[in-house]
């Protein structure tokens, strides 16, 4: 057991998909002799070799057309779209093609492909390098979307990712990356690919979020223990599917519950979670579902961002409404 | 009947992939010793415009130095360093009239102020401030692209814009080594080719996309060529040769702008510093004897031989003009930090012409809430 910051936790992860199985690749822009921008693939080309692990030419929709072509050649890609925002390039490959292969197939051919993204505000980047765009993936049939909100669920995840054999798109939280560090084992080990996790049990309220919110939440919930408000935090992890058995057994104990997202009201994941719970345990609730969420403009300008950002003051102005209601 | 002459194939594919790429010779004015290899292009320029040339590219290198130096000190966001890149971008940018249109990449911050914008914009730019993209109506360009490639298509549209217009101007339209490989910059090019539209596409080969070398981007010898396919004319440019790099692009655009159709520029340059103001190592993927040759290649020891040959720059001339542009450069600094701060109700109200309704609720909102 060591600790290890998030980013730390994904090499550690990758490196041990590599070493599992020959068939794994990693590849895409800047990963090899770099280590990839933020040093995610650090070491790994020169432990495991150019053959494994190489840069490609940089285009995003070639890159993960190339995935596609591996698998079917019975090759196992975890493909780097080097920030989330450039998956705009490559839609059609994502949500027109690998996840509809299985289908088309008619159930006889997978699409092992674990697709690795970092996303997310807070650390002033030029512009398409921060969105939240998990919803235009998350309304993808066939295709699973995760993200870890710590380095511990960050290794046990990838992995995971890996070794499922539908493609799964993993969001790497940025702000996290190196400001998050935690007791990480050494050997390996799995997390579930589509559990929610109880990150602090309470019994008042629960708030639901997911990356970066669920340590704004955690923050919350510390604050309000102090007067003796017991808020219960849950973290999605899976963004599609939703764990909703988690969330109603929950919601079952607080009677009370507040949606949390870094991404516009408008972005659909809140919007999911909610329609769940209003379609099949609305009577557990004592007062109306709260929500929070970013405004509906276009991700702001990187000065702006900080009053733009979901942060802590506004989940707790949320949970005291919902609990006052 | 079964061709049994083994020696003889129907195709040699081999031969024609010796011979690809083959026709491109690097243009030159000046070689890399100053020396004038092409008299009569030499001749053409006036002494006022050789010194025009070399403040511009002074300028260019210092503007690099204090924005480097101001964002050591953490008072600019990203910036994409140029030093290298200076006959590549002020000898190309220099051959294009106002009305033409420019469409930047990130590293063409230099570009968009000679072509008419501004250096205190430039910094809001990289700051992140919607003030640093609100031009004056009147000035032709786009904000420097971030998604590498989407400039490429959207410049062709313009072009076509411009000829539906009947005008007689031309789009104008940046990329790098590595952007050459992305879909849209080839959709770009074949559409200009396809409409016949007034496009001059410039590829900065400066040996690096980040850590990329130019040679894992693709197999072609020549980014130049690339053009091939979509019917254009390209040429390839010594990118430290301010003169060839401006003569080259001055006879780009007037053959697109007489209606001849696209053309494609590829210059052969250098990025001596990082990726990006924000700390990438060189030092990870190429050494420093890779890039002495460059340095030795600089684009204004070249020029600057020829002008003290002709007595026309002194060492006093240039560090005299090197103090104004840096005391312009802190002073435009001291404009963008009188900027006010962006509010969720500017982002809100700039996202659509008549605001949605869920986005009016918002403005209400945040108006209440940032008016305190
Ligand atoms: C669509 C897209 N993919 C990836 C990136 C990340 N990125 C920024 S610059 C860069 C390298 C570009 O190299 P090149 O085109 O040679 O231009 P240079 O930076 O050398 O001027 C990469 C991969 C991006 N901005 N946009
Ligand atoms: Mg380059």
């Amino acid at each position: 057991m060591a600790t290890k910051t998030y980013i730390q936790a994904i090499t550690d992860g990758l490196d041990q998909v590599l070493s599992d199985d020959d068939k794994t690749l990693i590849f895409g822009e800047d990963v090899g002799k770099n280590g990839g921008v933020f040093r995610t693939t650090q070491g790994l080309q020169d432990k495991y070799g150019e053959d494994r692990v190489f840069d490609t030419p940089l285009a995003e929709s070639g890159i993960l057309g190339l995935a596609m072509g591996l698998a079917a050649t019975g090759w196992r890609p975890l493909p780097e779209i080097q920030f989330m925002g450039f998956t705009f390039e490559a839609v059609d490959s994502i949500a027109g093609q690998m996840s509809r292969t299985r289908f088309r197939f008619g159930g006889e051919k997978n699409m092992p492909i674990t697709i690795r993204t970092p996303f997310g505000g807070g650390t002033h980047t030029a512009e398409m390098h921060s969105d939240n765009l998990e919803s235009f993936f998350t309304d993808v049939p066939g295709l699973r979307v995760v993200t870890p909100s710590n380095p511990y669920d960050a290794k046990g995840l990838i992995i995971s990712a890996v070794e499922n054999n539908d493609p799964v798109l993993f969001m790497e939280n940025l702000k996290l990356y190196r400001s998050m560090k935690a007791e990480v084992p050494d050997d390996k080990y799995t997390v579930p690919l589509d559990t929610a996790k109880v990150v602090r049990e309470g019994t008042d309220i629960t708030v639901v979020a997911y990356s970066a919110e669920v340590n704004e939440a955690l923050k919350v919930a510390d604050k309000l223990a102090k007067e003796n408000i017991s808020v219960e935090v849950i973290d999605l992890v899976s963004l599609s599917p939703i764990d909703t058995d988690t969330i109603f057994k929950s919601i079952d104990k607080t009677h009370h519950v507040v949606m949390v997202q870094e991404a516009q009201r408008m972005a659909g994941v809140g919007a999911t979670v909610v329609s769940d719970i209003a379609e099949n345990d609305i009577l557990s609730l004592d007062a109306p579902i709260g929500r929070v969420a970013a405004p509906d403009s276009i991700y702001p300008f990187a000065l702006a961002e900080d009053d733009w950002i979901p942060d802590a003051a506004e989940i707790e102005a949320k949970v005291r409404e919902i609990l006052t209601y | 009947m079964a061709n049994n002459d083994s020696s003889k194939p129907i195709v040699d594919f081999a031969a024609i992939k010796e011979n690809l790429g083959s026709e491109y010779k690097m243009v030159q004015v000046l070689d890399g010793s100053a020396k004038v290899v092409n008299q009569e292009v030499f001749d053409s320029f006036s002494d006022e415009q050789l010194v025009d040339f070399m403040k511009k590219m002074v300028w260019e290198r210092a503007l690099h130095e204090q924005t480097m130096s101001f964002s050591r000190q953490g008072r600019l966001g990203f910036y994409a360093p140029t030093a290298g890149e200076e006959a590549s971008e002020m000898g190309s940018v220099s051959a294009f009239e106002p009305q033409d249109f420019l469409f930047p990449a990130y590293r063409d911050l230099p570009q968009l102020i000679q072509h008419g914008g501004s250096v205190e914009k430039g910094f809001l730019w990289s700051r992140g401030h919607v003030k640093g993209n609100q031009y004056d109506p009147k000035y032709r360009a786009w904000m420097p692209q971030i998604i590498i490639g989407a400039q490429f298509v959207e410049a062709a549209g313009a072009a076509l814009g411009i000829k539906k217009n009947g005008e007689n101007n031309v789009a104008f339209v940046y990329t790098g080594d590595g952007g050459t490989s992305q879909g849209d910059t080839y959709e770009g090019l074949n559409f200009a080719g396809a409409f016949q539209a007034p496009l001059v596409a410039i590829i900065q080969n400066n040996g690096f996309a980040i850590s990329v070398p130019r040679k894992k981007q693709t197999a072609a010898t020549t980014l130049a060529q690339k053009a091939v396919a979509a019917g254009m004319p390209s040429v390839q440019v010594d990118g430290m040769d301010i003169l060839a790099v401006y003569s080259v692009a001055k006879a780009a655009r007037e053959y697109a702008a007489a209606g001849n159709g696209p053309v494609l520029i590829e210059t052969l340059t250098y990025r001596y510093g990082a990726h990006s103001s924000a700390g990438d190592d060189p030092s990870r993927y190429r050494t420093k004897e890779e890039e002495k040759p460059w340095h030795d290649n600089d684009p204004l020891i070249r020029l600057r031989k020829v002008l003290e040959d002709k007595g026309l720059w002194s060492d006093q001339q240039e560090s005299d003009y090197v103090d104004e542009c840096k005391t312009q450069f802190k002073a435009d600094l001291k404009a963008a930090d009188a900027e006010p701060k962006q509010t969720n109700v500017e982002m809100l109200k700039n996202t659509f012409e008549v605001p949605t309704p869920n986005i009016k609720a918002q403005i209400a909102e945040f108006e209440a809430k940032e008016s305190k």
